[in-house]
């Protein structure tokens, strides 16, 4: 790869290659994924570690648009079930090969977003979420009644993935699959935020007028991470919906939007380690506290207000201050 | 010869006019001062200079170039850029980063490029590091590059707001009250700062009510009392100026003498 290339050549790259601190979170998070099968014993939890990636992938993207660009979406779920149902359709509809569907619905949700998002960013304040709001409630109105080409609320059947015809199937499969594409997706955000647009992003967050007066034009910005974070959600939408081998409109719901959104602050804006941490946990926690039976939701409510009490800024957020304060 | 032209220039805000009809031309290479009572319209001034007011009406010409009407960075692309009286710093970001991201006009801004890292990204950003870091050199503040922003202090953002700016290579750099809040040795250090930038042939429009800064370093001064231009001209024609006297210390016939003398006693 390039930066292999740079490395080897360049000592000034051998210095950021090692010295950057992302390097070691990247390192640490391929190790856990390797690492993790050896503790599920069974096809449930791989299930688990599926859902918690493809959740992750959104989360990062999401993470770029809410920690960077400052801006909140409360319609990434319609992206997300946009993706899933946009291959699943074009693949059973349509008869496209999964591998042309997929990538083609995620080119057409970064479309939407284009559309959805270039006449609402060029507005100062949260109208982003108002549209996408909107665009959220629309979307999952219009799955649930265009029956005879989504299946209606009962959802639709989706075809498995298949790449130069190897057929995906079985959760250890799927594990790798889903792994790859965290990894994948951590590194392109990573990448981006040490970029200068990243540099843009954060300076738009921190002073919007300075930003302006440096030549940085907002909205293309803030748009630009719109679209990218909207994509994020379509793939792993579309992933989601492949590896099920069934969507249903529950995956557009508000309550899925809202549920993306946690995840992203509970593991703390601005990290894109957080926002894998926000849906290992948020996707995991769930399912702990099915031991609480009845006050499970209580319990879920009262863990997500203790951490925003304690960490303010988001779990990992929180104890880097901690680690970094601590004398050595 | 005119690096920029402000033709009858007039802005209000509701019934007040914070700027009126005011027309004033500054060349290129040399230290230009506005001066003037708190609520002047300095600051408003500057505000439309830099695109972040659209002015009621008149012309902001730079290089001939009207300006006025676009959003703001397109006047950060045109050559302007600027410092704030109220710190507008990044504080999110370390004080090198925040210089680096002063360079944002001079980088190629690819998604796709950024989000692969090719290897002429990672080359471009290894440059602009060697330049935010001189710049920082430059200002004085080489000690702190690593340094959070929001662990710095005053005086140092203040020089690192200056930094910012020049990286971006402005042809005109509009400082409001670089020197507010500071102590005497911090301000002439900004007071060599600037002096340093207009040798280099950068064009510095400054807004300042430290007098001995003002006097020091302009080579022409405008003075705006109630958002109309009161008088223009060099420093030494400004500070014997009756009516600028008269603005900034009242007319002396029309107070009574001990209610003058109260004032004076206050200050």
């Amino acid at each position: 790869m390039a930066r292999a290339a740079a490395t080897a050549s360049d000592p000034a790259a051998a210095r950021r290659w090692a010295g950057s601190p992302h390097r070691g979170g990247m390192l640490l998070l391929a190790a856990v994924i390797a690492l993790l099968p050896l503790g599920l014993s069974n096809n449930y939890f791989y299930d688990i570690a599926i859902a918690v990636a493809l959740n992750a992938i959104v989360c990062v993207g999401l993470n770029l648009l809410i920690g960077y660009a400052g801006q909140i979406s409360l319609g990434h779920a319609a992206f997300f079930a946009l993706g899933g149902y946009g291959s699943a359709i074009l693949a059973a509809t349509f008869g496209w090969p999964t591998w042309l569907s997929l990538p083609s619905a995620c080119a057409a949700v970064g479309l939407l977003a284009f559309v959805v998002g270039r006449p609402t960013l060029r507005l100062k304040g949260h109208y982003l979420a108002m549209a996408t709001l909107g665009l959220g409630v629309i979307v999952s109105i219009v799955l649930s009644t265009e029956d005879r080409i989504t299946g209606g609320p009962d959802g639709m059947s989706v075809a498995p993935l298949a790449l130069f015809g190897w057929t995906l199937h079985g959760e250890r499969t799927w594990y790798w699959v889903a792994s790859a594409g965290l990894l994948l997706a951590v590194w392109l955000a990573l990448n981006l935020i040490e970029s200068p647009a990243g540099r843009a992003l954060r300076a738009l967050h921190g002073s919007e007028i300075a930003a302006e007066t440096l030549g940085i034009d907002s909205a293309r910005h803030k748009l630009r991470v719109f679209v990218i974070s909207a994509v994020f959600a379509a793939v792993a939408g579309a992933l989601t919906a492949h590896y099920a081998g069934f969507i249903t409109p529950a995956k557009a719901s508000f309550m899925h939007s809202v549920e993306l959104v946690i995840m992203v602050v509970f593991g703390g804006m601005a990290s894109i380690f957080g926002a894998v941490v926000g849906a290992v946990i948020l996707t995991t926690l769930p399912q702990l506290l099915t031991v609480f039976k009845d006050y499970e939701m209580m319990v879920f409510g009262a863990v997500l207000m203790a951490t925003m009490v304690f960490f303010p800024h988001g779990v990992v957020p929180t104890l880097g201050r901690w680690l970094a304060r601590r004398p050595k | 010869m005119t690096l920029l032209a402000v033709e009858r220039l007039s802005k209000a805000f509701g019934g007040v006019h914070a700027i009126e009809d005011v027309s004033f031309a500054i060349r290129p290479g040399a230290v230009h001062s506005i001066i003037g009572p708190n609520g002047a319209g300095k600051t408003t001034l500057l505000n439309m200079i830099t695109g972040i007011y659209v002015p009621d009406s008149g012309h902001i010409r730079l290089a001939g170039r009207d300006l006025a009407g676009l959003p703001t960075h397109r006047f950060a692309a045109a050559g302007i850029g600027r410092t704030f009286q109220n710190l507008q710093i990044f504080f999110n970001m370390t004080a090198l980063e925040n210089v680096m991201t002063g360079r944002h006009l001079h980088e190629r801004c690819s998604l796709l490029s950024a989000m692969l890292r090719t290897r002429a990204l990672a080359r471009a950003e290894d440059a602009c590091r060697e330049v935010a870091h001189r710049l920082l050199r430059l200002v004085g503040l080489a000690d702190y590059r690593e340094a959070r922003a929001d662990t710095m202090p005053y005086g140092a953002l203040k020089r690192l707001e200056i930094a910012r700016a020049l990286a971006a290579e402005p042809k005109l750099l509009l400082l409001d009250e670089p020197a507010a809040g500071l102590n005497q040795t911090e301000a002439r250090e900004i007071d060599a700062l600037i002096k340093r930038l207009a040798a280099d042939g950068t064009t510095v429009i400054l807004v300042e009510h430290n007098m001995r800064l003002v006097m020091e370093v302009s080579d022409h001064v405008l003075v705006l009392d109630h958002g109309r231009k009161l008088a223009e001209g060099t420093p030494a024609e400004i500070a014997g100026d009756p009516q600028v006297i008269e603005a900034y210390l009242g007319m002396p016939t029309a107070a009574p003498a001990n209610a003058g003398a109260t004032k004076a006693g206050h200050a």
